[in-house]
């Protein structure tokens, strides 16, 4: 609430008065809003003069104009209080303030009440981004702000009738000026036209069309360059980090992937379109390279006297290494390590150096042990000399602070040479300073802007468009080979986790249950048949299982909804 | 490349002298104190060493190294991180003692150790089974065989167990190991040594009542790391035998670095490497950073090219200038010529060197004991100070001079002679002179005495025959023209002195304390790169990435990419514009409304007759685009899936940084 409290006091008023909302008179106002607002616009003045001789009888017309002016007035006031004329950045900051969660809620009802599209929930925190969608959630912003505004006058007018009289007058001066300064609320009453047409004629589906989001991108940058001036006022990061995280609900628009008809591209096509797709800045790019690389000698006469180097900045660094690599380090013993690989371990580098460096063949009983292996066979022999390179450090599978201690101390062995790379920006909380001062890290700055290929290829996070098909081609293979029983048991628990998909905590389908159910089915005649399939499942990852708080054992197939659904289909269609 | 290689190596032996030194006496304490070893209570000494992690290791190491010479042969090295368990430690403790025992009387019983390492259970009995087969052992071998270390040795030597890092040991296992050994501590004389880098109060967080009453706790303090620093500067950069200086800037950023990040003496000595290491790879001339003997040598040696680079050197082309006609020509034609003379200009840096350190000393000694200390507290400030630009032009200098001015006559005279101690101390004639102007300050000073104490006498004499006299006016009369003639006299004569002691020092400065830059040739000696040392030792990848991703044109020399401030430009790399787009949202981002966005943006800049022809290909392409500057924004950490919601990615960072 704090926050909201700003240096004018005409926010604070309007906000004060948030808290009485006249429900009835907001219904009222609701039902007749989107036609009475566009025919009072063009004639303020008129409405003024009328407004001063039938004070005493406020019709839902007048509460309407009201309505209209002072949500002039909130904007103007502030305009007045800030003669830098910033008052866009402002009333967006008023605008914004909404989003605190006690009202929120409220926001939200109101506003579907009003819109009857589910798309009107937007948050305005969303208006603030792509540029797109600023439009929608805009306007219905800004009948947040009517409504509010309304409910402040149905309060006041309770008791003091003169007030929107002494408002008008202070609104009546500087309109024009109102107009050309306050960009955002111009706009915005503008787009309150195009609003309001749009809704009575319900033109608004759920999907934008192709055609009306080309039609937008006349409005976006000036918005965006109010939300910007509001930003850098709130330059106070702290700030930005609670109001980031004040609102535990997040609103953001509810359009997916799935609706945007586009097919989803896989790794490949992906791959070939990118191939398509000209590098920008080629030569830049490259002139940028040629300084990295000119620091080549450097770096090996820095690893020799018992430094380890490593790179950072924004670009893939896997070719400046690799090169480094084929020019200087072609004669001597060198291990590469691609930390972006999903499957890498510890375990593996230190095998790989104790197998194909050292020739030892043999096992170990934990990496520490290995590692001791290691230091004991390059401690006795001098001449023995290694080179590192490991492709991303700060990866997903090295970034453990065990599997760091133990390259920490790898490096710091005498004739091990690291020479490394990080991409990650709080790659360097890594380490400690323990570990800093085994490491013993020179810093290199190499950015080079290039694409990261290698490294975002292993990556099936992204969930945009990737893994889809092929995990649903796994799927379907693995399937195929098995008995029709196990096929009807998949089968059977696919059904099932879809028909609870709207169940956000959905633990899984419980084992007893789900053997209940595949009894009935005919599919297993014991408990341990069961047993036996689910084995087969999991060694081939098509079910996860964990056990809940009550240790009943819950099984899940590890796969997205759509992914099951054309499963389903598919296995229909094949049946 | 030698030099530095000898310098790496004088370094090392400097710390390690020096944390022997100051742990020397806690092993002293040590010993007697062990003597008096109480039932059931395992001795422990805990070392407080400060936050100084990193330096750590050779403090633990010289001290075992001096442990093993002089108290016992039985130490184990324990680490937090080889010890996740009670059962690891075990093994690891039985593990250093076993090979302690083999390096000490490594001539026999090889198949003993073989045998108790072959057991898997480590537990304390077998141990102190081993330790009396052991004790017994020397208890029997030493009459026959003289053993070097039997003289110092007690007839049952100590076992001593270092805990490194007490802090990260787990509790449990600090616990466990305390009360399992406190049984044993009858057959097995235990030593405890607690490694503890924050607070003594650790020990008695880590381990509840009744486990620290099992111990016997002493606490040791090791001397604060900024004592160490002083040392270390004072020894490598406040003397004479190393010809490698470096620059005031540099000197600067290595003792920020160790105040304010990490107060790692190693540290520090890394930066001072490093900043060798790069003074002789960047600069061409670094041949010449010799020492004084193998000077005329190698500067014979120059090539021509290696004198071209010395002509390039703006300080020369300084002194150059400065020169007559004739000798400019010479300077710039003649190699021989230039050579004679580049010689005798580092002659004169050495010389120029050598008086300057004389001459802070001096300075520091008198600005050390001002109140408020202008000029700073320690050496090192005033050392850089001096270095980074004329210190008799700074308001500082200004200020501690008024003060000094104002010094009390007992003080200022052992300041003089602990300055004339520090100039005896060189070799060199050229301060002869100036050692004889203090010594005759000196004795001016001791003659004031004199004459001030018979002034008294005098004054004294006469206020007796004041009080003789009753007259109340001419009493007050005479008493007022005393006061006033005396401290006109008296203080003229000692403040006179004053000023010209001042004065002179003064004058030492301004003569002896040029900064470096100043010089000719500074840069063969000086090195003054701050920005590539900052850059290596203190990176800020996360700042590189910003500057990256807000504005390429850093990077990308482009124009096209000058970029207006806060605007998205369509030109920049795809990654570019879906960070800016990704700093306008909240928590949780729509991949489509961003992919729209995105391609808006990217649209806008092609031209439009693209039309709906080619249009779909198009989008694919721009979506591909899209998915690979998310990915790769993902791989950086700045987005990350989110499951909150179908097609969004949460946001991991805030603000507009």
């Amino acid at each position: 609430m704090s926050r909201l409290e700003g240096p004018s006091g005409g926010r604070r008023r309007v906000l004060q008065v948030k808290f009485v909302p006249d429900d009835e008179v907001l219904k009222h106002i609701a039902d007749d809003t989107g036609i009475k607002v566009r025919k009072d616009k063009p004639q303020p003045s008129i409405n003024l003069k009328r407004f001063v001789k039938k004070l005493e009888n406020i019709s839902d017309d007048e509460a309407q104009e009201i309505l209209q002016e002072k949500n002039y007035v909130a904007t103007l006031g502030i305009c007045a209080q800030d003669p830098m004329g910033n008052g866009t950045g402002v009333s967006g900051g008023e605008v914004y303030s909404f989003q605190t969660p006690k009202r929120s809620s409220k926001m939200a009802e109101l506003a579907s009440e009003l819109a009857h599209t589910p798309e009107r929930s937007v948050s305005l925190d969303h208006s603030k981004g792509p540029d797109k969608t600023a439009k929608t959630p805009q306007s219905s912003n800004l009948f947040l702000l009517l409504m509010h505004v309304f409910s402040l006058q149905s309060k006041k007018k309770e008791f003091v009738s003169t007030t929107p009289y002494r408002l008008r007058k202070r609104l009546a001066a500087p309109d024009s000026y109102l107009e050309s300064e306050s960009e955002y609320s111009a706009s915005c009453s503008e787009e309150e036209d195009e609003e309001d047409q749009q809704e009575v004629s319900t033109v608004l589906s759920g999907q934008k069309t192709p055609a009306k989001t080309k039609a937008a991108p006349t409005h976006p940058p000036r918005n965006s360059l109010a939300k910007k001036n509001k930003e850098e006022k709130m330059s106070n990061p702290v700030e930005e980090y609670f109001e980031a995280h004040s609102s535990s609900k997040v609103l953001t628009s509810d359009r997916t992937l799935q609706k945007l008809q586009k097919r989803r591209l896989n790794q490949e096509t992906l791959h070939d379109l990118l191939k398509k797709v000209p590098l920008a800045y080629a030569a830049e790019i490259k002139e940028l390279n040629q300084q990295h690389e000119s620091l080549f000698s450097k770096w090996m006469l820095q690893l020799h006297l018992g430094f380890n180097i490593v790179l950072y900045g924004l670009g893939s660094k896997h070719d400046l290494l690799e090169k480094f690599r084929t020019s200087l380090l072609q004669d001597s013993v060198h291990l590469v390590v691609n930390g972006y690989f999903p499957s890498i371990t510890v375990r593996s580098i230190l095998n790989s150096i104790t197998e194909e460096v050292l020739d030892h063949i043999g096992t170990f009983r934990s990496p520490l042990d290995q590692l001791e292996f290691i230091t004991k066979r390059f401690k006795e022999d001098s001449s023995l000399k290694l080179y590192v390179l490991i492709h991303n450090l700060d990866s997903q599978m090295l970034r453990g602070e065990r599997s760091q201690q133990i390259l920490a101390q790898l490096s710091s062995l005498p004739t091990v040479y690291l020479i490394a790379s990080i991409d990650h920006i709080n790659a360097p909380l890594m380490w400690d300073q323990a570990k800093l001062s085994l490491y013993n890290w020179l810093w290199y700055e190499t950015t080079t802007f290039s694409p990261y290929v290698e490294e975002t290829s292993y990556e099936n996070s992204l969930l945009v468009q990737q893994s889809g098909s092929l995990a649903l081609s796994s799927l379907t293979h693995v399937l195929r080979s098995l008995t029709p029983n196990a096929r009807g048991i998949f089968r059977l628990l696919a059904q099932y986790q879809l028909e609870k998909k709207d169940n956000a905590s959905y633990p899984g389908l419980s084992f007893q249950d789900f053997y209940q159910q595949c009894r009935e089915a005919f599919l297993v005649n014991s408990d341990l048949t069961l047993r036996a399939q689910l084995t087969e499942f999991r060694d081939h990852k098509l079910i996860r299982t964990k056990r809940g708080a009550d240790g009943v054992e819950y099984l899940l197939i590890p796969v997205d909804d759509s992914t099951l659904t054309s499963f389903l289909e598919n296995q229909d269609e094949d049946v | 490349q030698k030099v530095q290689e000898d310098l790496n190596k004088q370094l090392l032996d400097n710390l390690v002298s020096f944390f022997s030194r100051s742990h020397s006496e806690f092993q002293e304490k040590t010993t007697e104190w062990t003597c008096r070893m109480k039932f059931k209570e395992i001795p422990t000494a805990a070392l407080v060493l400060g936050v100084n992690v990193t330096d750590h290791d050779l403090t633990f190491r010289s001290l075992s190294d001096f442990l093993q010479n002089n108290i016992t042969p039985y130490i184990a090295f324990l680490e937090a991180k080889d010890c996740p368990g009670i059962k690891n430690l075990m093994q690891k403790l039985m593990g250093q003692l076993m090979n302690c025992y083999i390096d000490v009387d490594s001539l026999e019983d090889e198949d003993y150790v073989q045998v108790s390492q072959n057991r898997i259970r480590c537990s304390m009995s077998s141990l102190v089974k081993w330790y009396e087969s052991v004790t017994k052992q020397t208890n029997s071998e030493t009459p026959s065989k003289k053993r070097t270390f039997s003289s110092t040795h007690w007839q049952s030597p100590p076992v001593v167990v270092i805990f490194k890092d007490m802090e990260s040991f787990t509790t449990k296992v600090l616990q466990d190991f305390v009360v399992i050994s406190s049984q044993h501590i009858h057959e097995l004389p235990l030593v405890l040594i607690f490694g503890i880098a924050t607070s003594p109060m650790i020990i008695h967080r880590l381990l509840p009542h009744s486990v620290s009453s099992l111990l016997c706790i002493e606490l040791f303090q090791s001397l604060s790391i900024k004592d160490h620093l002083s040392t270390i500067i004072d020894k490598l950069l406040l003397t004479g035998q190393f010809p490698f200086k470096l620059g005031g800037k540099v000197l600067q950023v290595l003792i920020n670095i160790f105040l304010y990040h990490d107060f790692s003496v190693q540290n520090f000595i890394k930066g001072f490497q490093l900043s060798i290491v790069e003074h002789f790879y960047s600069q061409p001339l670094s041949v010449l950073c010799c020492q004084l003997v193998d000077l005329q040598k190698r500067v014979n040696s120059l090539s021509h090219d290696q004198c071209e680079n010395i002509r390039r050197l703006p300080s020369f082309r300084r002194y150059v200038e400065k020169q007559e006609s004739g000798k400019q020509v010479a300077l710039l034609t003649t190699d021989n010529f230039l050579k004679e003379e580049t010689q005798k200009l580092l002659e004169d840096l050495h010389v120029y060197h050598e008086n300057y350190v004389l001459v802070l000393r001096c300075l520091y000694v008198f600005t050390s004991s001002l109140p408020k200390y202008p000029l700073g507290k320690q050496i090192r400030e005033l050392h850089c100070a001096c270095l980074e630009n004329q210190v008799w032009e700074t308001e500082e200098y200004e200020s501690s001079l008024q003060l000094a001015r104002m010094l009390n006559k007992s003080d200022l005279v052992t300041m003089l002679q602990q300055c004339v101690e520090i100039l005896l101390s060189s070799s060199r004639k050229e301060f002869d002179n100036t050692v004889e102007k203090l010594k005759k300050f000196l004795t001016q000073f001791q003659n004031l005495e004199a004459e001030a104490f018979q002034e008294q006498d005098v004054s004294v004499s006469s206020q007796k025959e004041f009080q003789k006299k009753t007259d109340l006016y001419h009493l007050q009369k005479t008493l007022l023209e005393l006061k006033e003639s005396r401290r006109s006299k008296k203080l003229t004569k000692f403040e006179m002195l004053r000023f010209e002691v001042v004065d002179y020092i003064d004058s030492l400065v301004r003569k002896y304390l040029v900064p470096a830059d100043h010089r000719t040739l500074h840069e063969i000696l000086y090195f003054n790169t701050a920005a590539v040392l900052r850059g290596h030792l203190n990176a800020a990848p996360r700042t590189a990435l910003h500057t990256a991703l807000n504005n390429p044109h850093w990077y990308l020399k482009n124009q096209a990419l000058k970029c207006d401030g806060g605007s998205i430009s369509n030109k920049a790399p795809d990654i570019c514009i879906v960070y800016k787009l990704h700093l306008e949202c909240g928590r949780l981002i729509n991949l489509v409304d961003w992919l729209e966005a995105f391609s808006t943006v990217v649209m806008a800049g092609e031209e439009p007759n693209a039309e709906t022809a080619s249009s779909d290909q198009m989008d694919d392409i721009i979506h591909a685009r899209f998915i690979r500057a998310v990915s790769e924004l993902e791989l950086l950490g700045f987005i990350k899936p989110s499951k909150q919601k179908t097609d969004h990615v949460a946001r991991l960072t805030w603000g507009g940084c």
